[in-house]
């Protein structure tokens, strides 16, 4: 019987696929043969992309982007978790660092901007650091939340067996919090992509915020839509290559979930 | 066989009170006694009489309010290296982003050893727990009992000279729960480890062990320490079924029995 339908990838596959491509001819057909200059045919749309996006030049406007986005993301991913971590394992130093952090999260990393143009100019700096600042928080706290849920048995177990501190981190703390810490990271990915192009708005002289910025100024309209386009597929393929990493390191906790439903 | 020759693990005067700011709970009153080097020796007592605050004390992983534990001449001031615990919840105290191997080998590598000892000592603590087929495999990946066969494994292969159990069959079913009590009487003859081990479960004691300590309700005092005249060589069938099996059981459930409602010792 099974044989004869279709595969459960293909059945899978079909699922995924049909709300999109559904859109795309919906926008496809609506549009076909628009005279409207804001709305133009998504034909001429994608012409601009392939024109746009798959040339020389799209390098040197989508590069620094993706660069600074690539540097600003890291180095939260990284401060957020070496933070966290000793935060998470304190009470006393979370009762200290709790309003400041707070207050921290409370601020829009955007109307950072103005002040860091101040002090780091208008340059890569600047924009790498609003992207620090937006995506360290939700790391930062899932981090000290995933620290703090730590099993107490396991602590136990390696306080037991004498388990020294270098290993202790490495082996108990940092995997215990990983579940966590990889939610944290998911969110500040958006967060990341997000301040990637509202930093180039303000002021910049490269970038696809920048880009999009000067097409919508000077009423390049199928350009700017052909940005928009691209700004949400390189929104996929970042996730797509972080739930590939995410797959790696957390394949045993989606296993232990699994075999705990299943009991 | 004379085993208990030589004082391996001695509790002194061991008191423990858990204060916070709220109120105070005395846990254990006043309790002493000595294992011999290679001895098996149960503690026994009612839930809630304060057997995982003695067994944490011993382990060196709480302090206690006064009195002290002594491990082969030593004052124990954090956790010894001479010394493994097996946990009573097995699901949580191996790491589930370990395999099997990896969890039996950590512990190991705090340890000063060349890695081909350490595959050595990982690799028959496994087979000494019929696990010799798992190690690749994570812990979620195997049955309750099996699990703590690695727990076990772990702390065999940690050369530990006293083997600390807490309640550690509590939560499997009943058949794996006489495997798992064969296997430790195996490995107790086969290592000469001498091994401290705690249950509620009154035939487990009795089964397991050459002295049955009875704890009180808390505050914890020893109520008795009865001597197990058992023959060595156990089996479930045949030493549950005899007549001095049901009369150690009988009276050891007695004195429970006393425990739960409330006796002290008469020096109080």
């Amino acid at each position: 019987m099974s044989h004869a339908g279709p595969t459960p990838f293909v059945r899978r596959l079909a699922v995924v696929l049909a709300l999109p491509v559904a859109l795309v001819a919906t926008w496809w057909f609506a549009s076909a043969g628009s005279q409207s200059f804001y709305f133009p045919p998504l034909q001429t749309i994608l012409q601009t992309f392939l024109k746009l996006w798959f040339s020389p030049q799209a390098v040197e406007k989508v590069a620094p982007s993706l660069a600074r986005f690539s540097i600003g993301y890291l180095a939260a991913a990284l401060l957020g978790i070496a933070i966290g971590v000793p935060v998470g394992a304190s009470r006393n130093l979370r009762n200290v660092l709790e309003p400041v952090l707070e207050f921290l999260r409370a601020i829009p990393p955007p109307v950072l901007v103005p002040m860091l143009i101040l002090f780091t100019g208008v340059g890569d700096e600047m924009k790498t650091l609003v992207i620090v600042f937006g995506c360290i928080w939700p790391v930062l706290l899932n981090t000290v939340a995933g620290v703090r849920a730590l099993d107490d048995v396991l602590a136990e177990v390696v306080r037991s067996y004498r388990i020294g501190a270098f290993a202790r981190w490495w082996h108990f703390v940092l995997p215990g919090a990983s579940p966590q810490i990889f939610a944290g990271l998911r969110q500040s990915l958006s967060i990341g992509i997000i301040l990637m192009v509202v930093s180039e708005m303000f002021a910049a002289s490269n970038g696809i915020g920048f880009a999009l910025v000067q097409y919508q100024r000077t009423f390049a309209i199928p350009e700017m839509w052909a940005g928009i386009i691209l700004l949400g597929v390189i929104g996929i393929v970042l996730s797509l290559i972080f739930r590939a990493i995410e797959a790696r390191i957390l394949g045993w906790y989606y296993g232990l979930r699994r075999s705990q439903r299943a009991n | 066989m004379d085993r208990a020759i030589t004082p391996m693990l001695e509790v002194r005067r061991l008191h423990k009170v858990y204060e916070d700011a709220s109120r105070t709970v005395e846990a254990i009153r006043d309790i002493s006694f000595s294992v011999g080097q290679g001895e098996m020796v149960c503690i026994v007592g009612p839930s809630g009489a304060g057997k995982t605050t003695l067994l944490k004390c011993i382990a060196g992983l709480l302090a206690p309010s006064s009195g002290g534990v002594i491990l082969e001449g030593q004052p124990v001031a954090g956790p010894p290296p001479a010394m493994a615990v097996v946990f009573q919840e097995y699901g949580r105290s191996l790491f589930p982003w370990m395999t099997v191997r990896d969890n039996v080998a950590l512990p190991l590598k705090q340890k000063k050893m060349t890695a081909a000892r350490r595959e050595e000592l990982v690799r028959n603590a496994l087979a000494a727990v019929d696990l010799a087929g798992v190690n690749g495999a994570y812990p979620w990946q195997l049955s309750g009992g099996m699990q703590q066969r690695v727990a076990i494994a772990r702390a065999v292969a940690y050369e530990p000279h006293v083997l600390l159990m807490d309640e550690p069959f509590a939560a499997v079913d009943a058949q794996t729960r006489a495997d798992l009590e064969d296997l430790i009487r195996v490995l107790w003859h086969r290592l000469r480890v001498t091994v401290l081990f705690v249950t509620h479960d009154i035939d487990e004691s009795v089964y397991l062990g050459q002295r049955v300590l009875v704890m009180s309700h808390a505050p914890a005092v020893v109520m008795e320490d009865v001597a197990i005249d058992l023959p060595d060589d156990r089996t479930q069938l045949e030493t549950r079924s005899m007549a001095r099996f049901g009369e150690l059981r009988k009276h050891i459930y007695s004195k429970i029995q006393l425990a739960k409602q409330g006796w002290r010792p008469p020096s109080e």
